[in-house]
């Protein structure tokens, strides 16, 4: 039952569309064409991420429902006294607003990487790691300012106890993610400098040959990262 | 459609190859080869021995438990205390650290770069840690036995609040270490799983198109996908009991009086709990299912000589399965105190995953429907597993429905129906597979008298345990009891019954010495078993080298011109034809270049 060439598998151009979608699929290899296999690793990892957040997130919203005292008004824990004035989710607004932009600046080295323009990306990274840095570092304030305030993971003045439970639970979590992604900037940051994926070098510990496309995967992680705090953002300190 | 995809034609042609190989890391001495070993079949062979020795650790609490039950009163070192320790250490052990590590870390590791044609796995240094990982959670697990109160006593589901109240054995240590070494085995397992899903999306040799792919492969490779997206459940719930226990937050903790006093705890929600340990649990019935199942059905098609029924069926019906695995979790909650309309939408969904599973178990049985049966270890032990399956899938639709669940839950019935379903069934296919595979990982046959005496005894053997189990189940006898005590409506023959289970379940557990002898004197005096012996088509019995070494394939990676299941070919010489040969002679070969 031999095929002619043209009806061999992947000799046909991909259509686009549903078409190259059935297309790739039905082909040999590789189901997702010209996708490395770092890049398709962290985009199910991060998947499977998601699910550990929607997770945290459901269950937040459930025990909100189930407990019977009454939520704390977020807006006014939430708040920061600024010359007099009580100005509620100042400090949320900006640490959000920092996270947000290095998205950006996460996104400019993933472009001058694949430019292989290896300075700009070295800094753009490190600019990442920066603003990663002092997100990390507001939440730190935050947790301060919340435990001076008596908010503790067992209970807290203003109402609920799930209150201080999910709140140092889920943002500790997505702290910890934030960390994790600064620690790793760094490393690529240096590797970039050095000129590591230019050279292709073999990583230290798995031995595989560095090249730009790992700025990209790193970026999937920091995106994610991000897209993630806009959802505690919304979910915890605006509901 | 301009498209032609292939399913069971064979080409002459395959596409070049997309990327060029990855070089992998060769290590040079003894402890890099075998120990830290990056390459996938050692690892498999680890997570296997690991997966094997803490399976038979559970094992041998099973024997204690069906001791006490069977003869009540004449064994003092099982009290109340110790036998809900048994009961709960010999599930998790059962589910998670034997059967979802064996299969997926073990046969995933084993066959999925072997069967799609790959070197290793993608990111052999990840898959090395995921082994590490996985055998610090166990011993994490088994530390527990030693600790200040003994393991957790609060059943395999773990349910708070009694999981972590005072007066639950192992209510402090225990449960911490359980809680701990399962986030770690989440971790190890994510490292793992990502490898194997990723490795039969991305790294299959030409040719081997998804719809070439053995079912073994669809099995463990669906399997996966449920493990990544299911475990984060359990792992979100283990850290938030953690804290309820160590940090006093209250999330699956109401306000309670435990022994006369009333604890800090309140507002919590015990039935989130159960809803986050079935939105994992209920998937993780098929993350052991479907591999089993995969491996089933290449074992019958290979051992009846004829290409599997309906092979795209089965494909769809693992992808059915593995969909509907996510809406379902809450049958097992009928008696949780949820809205009774949850009850009436979660009956529906179960219902409906009979249909592609009964779709499957038709397969099976029309490929060995005018087969030429060879009727070997691996053959008998993949007939076993349609019985029992059969059986297990039928009780489940009993135990789906809301009205009869409501009777029969919490009894022996449920206990008899789920060893039927995810235990025995399960656990026949790895044996099968093991008797299938072993001349591949080891070039020498496991012994075949011995294989038959191990495989008749486990077979009538569960059936002798788990049958006379339905029947106690519907007098009402209760599950995790130490003892029934004067219970009215059970009769005392109920307790001969119970002496018999008990008798038949130390029979099979001394019969799987039979099995562990094979596999020891086999390796050193078996019969060397060539590269092929099964006259098998896919690709893991095509290496050069048997058991093949670093790197799979020799020099060459091997091109794929059909689907695995070419046997008894009208008009073709052999009544098999490999993978990787072309339909007409001398075409193919190993022309293919880098593009």
């Amino acid at each position: 039952m031999a095929h002619d060439a043209a009806t061999a598998p992947g000799t046909l151009e991909p259509g686009k569309g549903l078409q190259g979608f059935v297309a790739d699929w039905s082909s040999d290899q590789r189901a997702f064409k010209k996708v490395p296999w770092g890049k398709a690793m962290m985009w199910i990892f991060l998947l499977s991420d998601t699910f550990v957040f929607a997770s945290f997130l459901v269950s937040y919203m459930t025990v909100r429902m189930s407990t019977t005292v009454p939520w704390p008004n977020v807006s006014k824990v939430f708040s920061l006294t600024v010359a007099g004035q009580e100005v509620p989710l100042l400090l949320i607004a900006i640490m959000t607003f920092i996270l947000i932009s290095s998205s950006g600046t996460m996104a400019m080295a993933v472009k001058f990487g694949y430019q292989k323009d290896r300075r700009k990306t070295a800094l753009l990274i490190l600019a990442t790691a920066a603003f990663g840095a002092t997100f990390v570092g507001m939440q730190a304030f935050e947790w301060t300012k919340l435990i001076m305030e008596g908010v503790r993971p067992w209970g807290n003045p203003f109402g609920a106890a799930q209150f201080g439970s999910s709140f140092f639970m889920i943002t500790g979590f997505h702290g910890f993610h934030v960390s994790v992604g600064v620690v790793f900037l760094l490393i690529m940051a240096a590797k970039v400098w050095r000129g590591k994926l230019d050279t292709e070098a073999p990583g230290f510990l798995t031995g595989r040959r560095g090249n730009y496309e790992m700025v990209e995967v790193m970026g999937l992680y920091w995106h994610f990262v991000d897209l993630v705090w806009v959802f505690i953002f919304a979910f915890f300190y605006l509901w | 459609m301009t498209y032609v995809p292939v399913g069971h034609d064979a080409t002459d042609y395959a596409p070049p190859a997309e990327t060029q190989e990855p070089e992998l890391y060769h290590p040079k001495t003894f402890i890099g080869k075998y120990i830290w070993s990056q390459d996938a079949k050692v690892i498999a062979i680890q997570y296997s021995i690991t997966a094997i020795g803490i399976g038979v650790v559970a094992l041998v609490l099973s024997w204690l438990m069906r001791l006490q039950l069977g003869f009540p009163n004449t064994f003092s070192f099982i009290d109340p205390s110790a036998y809900l320790q048994m009961v709960s250490m010999h599930g998790m052990i059962m589910v998670i650290y034997l059967l979802t590590a064996l299969f997926l870390g073990g046969f995933g590791n084993y066959l999925i770069p072997l069967m799609v044609g790959a070197r290793d796995m993608v990111f052999p240094y990840v898959n090395m840690l995921s082994y590490w990982i996985y055998l610090f959670a166990v011993l994490l697990l088994l530390a527990s036995f030693f600790v200040p109160g003994g393991p957790t006593g609060a059943g395999w589901t773990l349910y708070p609040p009694q999981a972590i109240l005072t007066g639950t054995p192992g209510a402090g240590w225990g449960i911490i270490l359980m809680l701990v070494s399962l986030a770690f085995f989440i971790v190890g397992f994510t490292m793992g799983g990502l490898n194997y899903v990723v490795t039969v999306l991305q790294a299959r040799t030409r040719g081997m198109t998804l719809l070439r792919l053995p079912l073994t492969i669809w099995g463990i490779f669906v399997a996966t996908i449920l493990a990544l997206l299911a475990f984060p459940a359990l792992f979100v719930s283990a850290i938030m009991m953690t804290l309820d226990l160590t940090l006093g937050t209250s999330f699956f903790m109401p306000g309670i009086i435990s022994q006369g006093k009333q604890l800090d705890y309140g507002g919590g929600s015990p039935v989130l709990f159960q809803h986050l340990f079935w939105f994992f649990g209920h998937p993780e019935v098929y993350i052991v299912a479907l591999p089993a199942f995969g491996i089933v059905s290449d074992l019958i098609s290979v051992n009846a000589r004829k290409n599997i029924f309906g092979y795209r069926m089965m494909v769809w019906a693992i992808l059915a399965i593995g969909g509907l695995s996510f809406i379902v979790w809450a049958h097992h909650m009928y008696v949780s105190g949820m809205n009774p309309y949850f009850g009436f939408f979660f009956a529906t969904t179960t219902l409906i995953i009979a249909i592609p599973t009964a779709l499957k178990v038709y397969n099976w049985v029309l490929t060995l429907w005018r087969g030429n049966i060879r009727l070997n270890v691996p053959m008998l032990f993949a007939i076993g597993f349609i019985f029992t399956f059969i059986h297990g899938g039928l009780t489940g639709i009993f135990l789906g429905n809301v009205a009869v669940d409501l009777a029969l839950s919490d009894t022996m019935f449920v206990v008899a129906h789920f060893h039927m379903v995810m235990a025995i069934a399960p656990v026949l296919v790895v044996m099968g597979a093991i008797y299938h595979w072993y001349p591949k990982m080891t070039g020498r046959m496991l012994d075949d008298t011995l294989g038959k005496i191990h495989f008749w005894i486990t077979f009538l053997g569960s059936y002798a345990i788990y049958l006379p189990m339905h029947y106690l189940g519907f007098l009402g006898v209760p599950r995790r009891y130490y003892a029934m005590g004067d219970t009215y409506f059970v009769p005392e023959s109920a307790q001969s019954l119970n002496a018999a289970i008990t008798i038949a379940a130390l029979v099979v557990g001394v019969a799987q010495i039979i099995f562990f002898y094979n596999l020891v004197r086999s390796y050193f005096k078996g019969e060397p078993s060539g590269g092929n012996p099964w006259e098998a088509t896919t690709l893991e019995w095509q290496t050069p080298e048997t058991p093949p070494t670093h790197g799979n394939f020799g020099k060459d990676l091997p091109v794929v011109y059909r689907w695995a299941y070419d046997y008894s070919v009208p008009g073709a010489e052999k009544d098999f034809i490999p993978q990787n040969e072309p339909p007409s002679p001398g075409a193919g070969g190993a022309a293919g270049s880098h593009a």
